[in-house]
Formats: structure tokens, sequence, C-alpha cells
């Protein structure tokens, strides 16, 4: 590798008649180091506003009044701020039950997720089991290849699935990915010698994993249980294809219904143009109440899902 | 274990002993084959089974005959398929919009990455990473109407910046415009989050890189150029061959919240048009054709494009 001296002389000069030198701890930056330094600032700075604008000016809308809403003029701040957006979603039916299914379904849904992935990663981690690169080979195949949407609903259909709660919580279960990273994580966290240890004491495996394995992942299960949780939540399409009845939809297939396909909302009451510009502002204060949930964990998200980004690709 | 008859050949006494340290090793730790049941089960019927289940594309599938009894149709609805003119828009629409995805999202998170890196104030640097981080947990419903919302003409505040560029048309309903703003708005939505892989492989670059690089005089370009760029090349290469295997497996959930009648020309992809032609058609065995046609060429990319970047640079997925 070389590396030329990166600063030009004409630059060095006019470096040259300062003699302050600031704290010798931190980098001397050149005068070119200090324009790229401004580039890289506004690159960022930039890239934080093109995130956030559309973020604030949600929320801002939500918090407006219908008229303001109606008529374009709430940009990053509240106009003529009123709470009437979120009175009118929470007096929906539709929406309540919708917020509850989707709590059904994300709370149930990863409890059988964690369940069941900590059932096939465990014993994958154990080296001593009797065909685990066959199995292992399974599971990971089913991330390169997927049986598809029609063969898919055939299998939930000829179950007697088709328009009940397990249609939302079965079919996507277990997750390849979680597998390997609880995997990956059982091999590299559970020192060997606990597991010594606990055959001395005369622990079966069962009550190795239960009582050893099991408190000293939890760092792990947040995880997954984040990930498939979120999943949940955030999922329309196997509402949309498994469900008939409205009284199961989960949030997001309601959501759609009001926000995107426009069928609600409101539209029938008797002040057309109030009723217009009302439907406008629920939507806003929708996505903000569809969002509190994920906002909520967000913090422990954040953390853990860098964590889980990485457990994944120690070994991807 | 060393009990075996000396008579016997080493081939045989192997393969009994192999057998029986399978049985007492069964009979050990029954517990663990006791937990895979269930998991196993779950493989076997949600995706095994329908990977079988895809033999209906080469059958005229009905009801009453079900999976196995309904008569074989050989290539008959890979032919119909081919022989619609739809197929091509379709195969277009799919490959351009991920060409195209993958153009535009490639490129940002490492950019984003590596100009976080530079940063040394910590607040700054945090509060971007969380807030860019942040879409990646917004459901695909939320962030469609979203879009559908600020790109509103006279509500939303992006359709008065669209005009202020003369742009007066709603960019949503234009077949021209699908493309960039299901694009952008991925980008917009994932950026971040991409970015945190990048930012791992940075982190993990041997510092004492950046000394030499410091005592040769370079600048942070040239720093950026010789030490960080070839230190996250194996995470690039890696995340590479995934997306250009995934070219031809563009989800369902966001272009058909993005569609109305009026983009569909370039917002029909294959992935829609197998949902439409399945189940509101109900035409089974076309619809099981076009996904399988559709899974088939992406494992063969994703398998072709691992084994060319082995080659060329030593890194694949596996």
């Amino acid at each position: 590798m070389t590396l030329e001296t990166a600063t030009p002389p004409a630059a060095a000069a006019t470096e040259k008649p300062k003699p302050r030198r600031r704290r010798s701890t931190t980098v001397q930056d050149t005068r070119v180091d200090r324009v790229f330094m401004v580039g890289v600032y506004i690159l960022l700075s930039t890239f934080l506003l093109i995130v956030l604008v559309p973020l604030i000016n949600i929320v801002a809308s939500s918090f407006s009044s219908p008229a303001a809403v109606s008529g374009g003029r709430v940009f990053l701040w509240p106009v003529e701020f009123t709470f009437i957006g979120y009175e009118a979603v929470l007096s929906n039916d539709q929406i309540l039950t919708g917020f509850g299914n989707s709590v059904f379904y994300a709370v149930v849904g990863t409890l059988v997720s964690v369940a069941l992935t900590v059932m096939i990663a465990y014993p994958l981690s154990r080296t001593e089991l009797v065909g685990r690169k066959i199995l292992i080979g399974g599971v990971l195949f089913t991330m390169l290849f997927s049986g598809g949407l029609i063969p898919t609903y055939m299998v939930v259909r000829a179950l007697g699935l088709l328009d009940t709660r397990w249609a939302i919580i079965l079919p996507a279960a277990i997750g390849a990915w979680q597998v390997l990273i609880a995997m990956t994580f059982f091999r590299s966290s559970i020192p060997g010698e606990l597991y010594e240890a606990a055959q001395l004491d005369g622990a079966s495996d069962l009550r190795f994993l239960w009582s050893v394995v099991l408190p000293l992942s939890k760092p792990l299960l947040a995880v997954i249980a984040l990930m498939y949780g979120i999943g949940q939540w955030n999922s329309y399409f196997s509402a949309l294809i498994y469900l008939r009845s409205e009284d199961l939809y989960p949030l997001q297939l309601v959501l759609r219904d009001i926000l995107i396909v426009n069928t609600r909302g409101g539209t029938n009451i008797a002040d057309q143009l109030a009723a217009q510009q009302m439907a406008d502002l629920m939507k806003f204060s929708l996505i903000v109440i569809s969002t509190v949930p994920v906002l909520l964990v967000y913090p422990f998200v954040a953390r853990h899902f860098t964590k889980g980004v990485m457990l994944g690709s120690v070994k991807g | 274990m060393t009990a075996a008859a000396p008579a016997r050949t080493a081939a045989s006494t192997a393969r009994e002993r192999r057998s029986r340290t399978r049985r007492r090793n069964l009979r050990r730790h029954w517990q663990l084959y006791l937990l895979l049941v269930l998991p196993v089960a779950y493989f076997v019927i949600f995706q095994y089974i329908p990977m079988a289940n895809n033999v209906i594309a080469f059958k005229d599938y009905n009801v009453v005959q079900g999976i196995w009894g309904s008569p074989w149709a050989g290539l008959s609805h890979f032919e119909r398929f081919f022989a619609n003119p739809v197929a091509w828009d379709l195969i277009r629409n799919t490959l351009m919009l991920s060409l195209y995805g993958f153009l535009a999202g490639f490129p940002v998170p490492i950019l984003l990455a590596l100009a976080l890196n530079e940063v040394r104030a910590r607040f700054f640097k945090r509060t971007v990473q969380m807030v860019t981080y942040a879409p990646y947990f917004l459901s695909t419903v939320v962030v469609v109407s979203m879009l559908i919302l600020i790109f509103t003409p006279r509500i939303g505040f992006m359709a008065d910046v669209m005009g202020f560029f003369g742009v007066n048309a709603n960019l949503l309903s234009d077949p021209n415009a699908f493309r960039s703003v299901y694009v952008w708005s991925d980008v917009w939505q994932t950026a971040g989050y991409s970015a945190i892989i990048y930012m791992a492989a940075l982190a993990g670059i041997d510092p004492s890189l950046y000394e030499a690089a410091r005592l040769d005089g370079a600048s942070r370009l040239r720093k950026i150029w010789h030490v960080d760029l070839p230190g996250i090349a194996p995470t690039v290469v890696v995340v590479m061959v995934l997306s250009v295997g995934n070219i031809m497996a563009v989800g369902f959930e966001k272009a058909f919240l993005l569609q109305n009648p009026l983009n569909l020309s370039t917002s029909e992809i294959i992935a829609t048009y197998t949902y439409k032609i399945g189940l509101l058609s109900a035409d089974f065995s076309l619809a099981t054709a076009v996904g399988l046609f559709n899974s088939v060429i992406n494992l063969i990319l994703l398998l072709a494009v691992n084994a060319v970047s082995k080659r060329i640079t030593g890194n694949g997925l596996w």
C-alpha cells in the first residue's frame, strides 16, 4: 500500500504562519481534510433531514385541525392544535378491533415462534445430534427456495386453517434466519464446561436447556422475540390472503382499507366536506397510532437489532 | 466399544460401532430429539409440502381430484404464460424494478456508513444512526400510506415541493414515476438499517492500518480509499451476491399497495400477478407455474452469482 503525502504544499504553507496547536491528542486535520469533513457533515445532515422531515410532517399533521390538514397548511408544526383526529380514530370500532387483533397476533405469534425456534436451534447447536447436518441444510434451504404463494395457500386450506387466527400465526412461525442466529448464539455463548458440570449433577438435556441455557440466552431471546413481534405487527400479507372475516383483521389490514383502498372513513356523513376533511386528518392520526407500539420498544429494538445483525453475520 | 470379534472385517466393525453409538446417543439424548418434533413438523408441513405442491404447475389442477389425482398437463401452463404478451411486461417490470433498486439502494448505505465512520462527535453520530435506522421498523402499509399522503396534491408537502420543481401531476398515478417512488422510498426506509452491517465491518478494521495511514500523512479521503474500502470489501461482496441473487424476488407487499389502475403498466410485477391469477381468478395451476418459474430463476441466479463471486473474490455465501 503506497500512501503519498496528501497535503498539497500550498495548503501546508498557509497552515504554517499559525503556530497554535490544539490538544495534541486530537488528530490534526489538514485543510483538505477540514473541507472534506464539512462535506461529510453536510451529507449526513441532509440525510438526517430527508428521513426526519416526512416523519415530523405526519406527526404534526395528526395533531392539526381537519381544515388545516385538508388545506395543506401543515409542515413541521401542528396548525390549530387539537386531538380531534385521535378521538375519531379511537372511537372507530373497526380500528380498535384491529388493534386488539394485532396485539393478539404479535403476542401469541411471538411466543409460539420463539418457543419453536429455540426447540429447533438448541438441538441443532449440539454437535452430538445425529443427522444435524441434514437438518441444518433443510432449514437453510428454505432461505433459498420457497414453496410459493399458491402451494402454501393449498396447505393452509387443506388443514382447515383458512379464516382462523392460526392462519396468521402458523404458516410463518419459524424463520430460518432466526434459527441461524439462535444456533450461532448457543454454539458461541454457552461454555461447554457448563454442560459437563450439569451432566455430572445428573441434569437431563431439557433440564439443562431450561435452567442453564435459557437464563444465559436472554439477549438472544430478546432479539428474536423483537424480530418476530415487529414482523408480525407490521405484516398484512397473510391476513390478506387467509382471512375473510373482518373481525379477525389485524390492524395493518384495517389500515390498508382505510388509508390506501379508501373504502371506509365515514365519508357518508351528511356534511360531505367536513367528513372528507376529517377522513384526511384521521389518516395521519391512524398512521401515528399504529406505529406507537413499535416506537415504544424502539430503544430496545435499536440496541438489540444491531446485535442481531451482527450475530447473524458471524456465520451468514 | 472394542469388544468386536477380530474375525470381522474392519468395515463392518466400524458400521456396527457407529450404529451402536447412534443407538446409545438416541437413548441418552432422546429429549433433544423430542424437542425437534414440532419444529421439524413445521418445516415439513409449511415449507416442504408447499414445495412438493408445486407439482400442480405441471397438472390441470381441480379441487375434486386433488393435487395428486388431477391430470398431467406437461408444460402447457408455462406455454400459456409465455404466449401471453403480458408475461414479458411482467418480467421486464420485475427486473427493472429490482435492478433500479439495486443500483440505487446498494451504494447509499455504504456511503452513509463511511461518512458516519468519519464523525467524531458522538451525539451527532448517535442521532443520525438512531434516526436513519427508525423507518426500517415502519410497516409497509404505513410507508405507502405516508407516500400517498405526502404526495397527494393540495394536502401533502411533497406535492408542493414537486410543484416548485414544475411537476404538478400526482406521482403515484404516473406509471413513469412508479419505479422511482418505489425505489427511493425503499432507500429512505432501509439505508440506515443496511448501513449497520458496514459499520460493523468498519469497526473491525485493524487500528494499526489507520495508524500507518496517518504516519504516511494520508488525507481522510485517501484513508477511506486505501483502508476503509478494502476493509469492508468482503461484506460488500456478500451483500452484493445476496441482492443480485434476489433480483427476481421483488416483494409482493409494497408493489401491491402502490398499485392503482393508472400505474399498472409499470407496477404489475410477477408477485402481484401471481396473487391475482391464483387467488382472485382461482387459476391455481397457472399461478403456481408463474411462481415456480420465478423461484427457479431466482435460485439459479443466486447459485450462479455466488459461484462467480467465489471464483473472482474468494468470498461467497457458503
